[in-house]
């Protein structure tokens, strides 16, 4: 049954990128049985304050049910804390195709003690549509705290930027 | 002898989680008070984005104090259901925003803190405290970034932004040396006083390329951690727990 649960579970939709399934996210960290027959499902937030969380439980539930499972514990764990570099190839295809821009390498942790003065200007993207590197950042906090908007200068659309974290 | 050590041990810590999470939840209230009054739409988003990262580090670190006291009060017993002089947070997050660079130099100041102090924390021994903090100091890297933004453009824009923008700090400042008075037994978490000279060097190197005087330190006004609030606070938590104290137990 933990298979199959498992696979449920796997397939919910982040309710933000709706492209990504919380498995590609890299938000669900692990789906196994408990001692007394309950499916332990353990995910972690992308950031603290992420309104998403809420959903994402309920529908982790609702999936868990779907595929037979009677007894579900939820447990959210924040080490070692989400990043970007955790999204697969796949994932970052997906979120191409769906028009965002997927994030670059976070590299260095910025949880580190070094404290750069202007951080985070990403530098120039490709406009995820016709590929094009003549793009301008618009807004640095985009709809969402993971995402901001940029202009492709080339065909003049706005993309969605996943950001490095 | 060894109880009663250990129940003063859980008191200093539910005291340090609390002065945290109230840090966090005050900056919050205050920010999101922008929440469609913001200059532009892309601002009105950000600092939105900017108060929720904060709410999320605020229920995070009072939840984990509500279970540290366990008496059973959770995250909304405590943020809702504490009086203005049970409260823990710095003076600094409570001040009105009485315009927008006044809004920017409380989160500079505020957010290269807490970015200071959450990457320190990240190596408590406290795990669960280290955990949070390793979260928290990715996304205050944000906040900081943002308000190092502003603070350029408007510091160093037109005669207006930086008139407004020098008055900002120069009122600010006062309010900043509470940030680095021992919070409480250094055990529990990180000397705040440690932090004082890697955050003067860089607000100094913000205020300098953003062509902005470096305020004198003066007036120190104190107290926050020990439940003394200014008068604004008041109405702060007035609008904040309002919904929570009239309507007992109500639900989404």
């Amino acid at each position: 049954m933990i298979e199959r649960v498992r696979a449920a579970v796997s397939e919910v939709r982040d309710p933000e990128i709706r492209v990504l399934s919380i498995q590609e996210l890299g938000i669900l960290r692990e789906v196994r049985a408990g001692d007394d027959g309950r499916v332990v499902v353990t995910v972690t937030p992308t950031y603290l304050g992420c309104p998403a969380m809420d959903v994402i439980r309920a529908e982790i539930e609702a999936a868990a049910r779907a595929a037979g499972c009677t007894e579900i514990e939820i447990v959210t764990c924040l080490t070692p804390p989400w990043t970007t570099d955790w999204l697969s190839e796949t994932a970052r295809a997906k979120l191409a195709a769906a028009g965002m821009a997927p994030p670059g390498p976070v590299g260095t942790p910025p949880s580190g003690r070094t404290l750069p003065l202007i951080p985070l200007s990403p530098g120039p993207r490709r406009c995820p549509r016709c590929g094009s590197a003549d793009t301008t950042e618009i807004a640095r906090a985009g709809s969402t705290a993971c995402k901001a908007l940029w202009r492709c200068d080339a065909c003049r659309q706005p993309f969605d930027l996943m950001k490095e974290h | 002898m060894k109880v009663h050590d250990t129940a003063e041990r859980a008191d200093s810590r539910f005291d340090y989680l609390l002065g945290l999470g109230d840090d966090a939840l005050i900056a919050a209230q205050r920010t999101a008070e922008w929440c469609a009054r913001a200059p532009q739409i892309e601002e009105d988003v950000a600092l939105a984005n900017i108060a929720l990262d904060l709410l999320g580090q605020a229920r995070e670190l009072l939840s984990y104090a509500g279970e540290v006291e366990g008496r059973g009060r959770d995250e909304d017993a405590l943020a809702f259901g504490r009086d203005e002089h049970e409260f823990r947070n710095v003076q600094l997050v409570e001040l009105p925003d009485g315009d927008f660079a006044t809004a920017i130099a409380k989160m500079l100041f505020f957010g290269v803190y807490q970015r200071l102090l959450y990457s320190a924390l990240s190596e408590a021994d406290d795990r669960r405290l280290a955990g949070i903090a390793a979260k928290a100091a990715k996304e205050t890297a944000y906040h900081v970034d943002h308000a190092v933004t502003w603070t350029l453009r408007l510091g160093d824009g037109t005669a207006e932004s930086h008139r407004r923008m020098r008055t900002a700090v120069e009122q600010v400042w006062p309010f900043t040396h509470e940030l680095f008075e021992p919070a409480g037994p250094v055990s529990v978490g990180v000397d705040p006083g440690v932090l004082r000279a890697p955050w003067t060097r860089l607000i100094e190197q913000v205020l300098a390329r953003a062509t902005l005087r470096r305020p004198d330190d003066d007036w120190r006004p104190t107290g926050g951690r020990r439940g003394l609030h200014t008068e604004a606070f008041g109405r702060l938590l007035a609008e904040m727990q309002y919904l929570y104290r009239a309507h007992p137990g109500a639900r989404w």
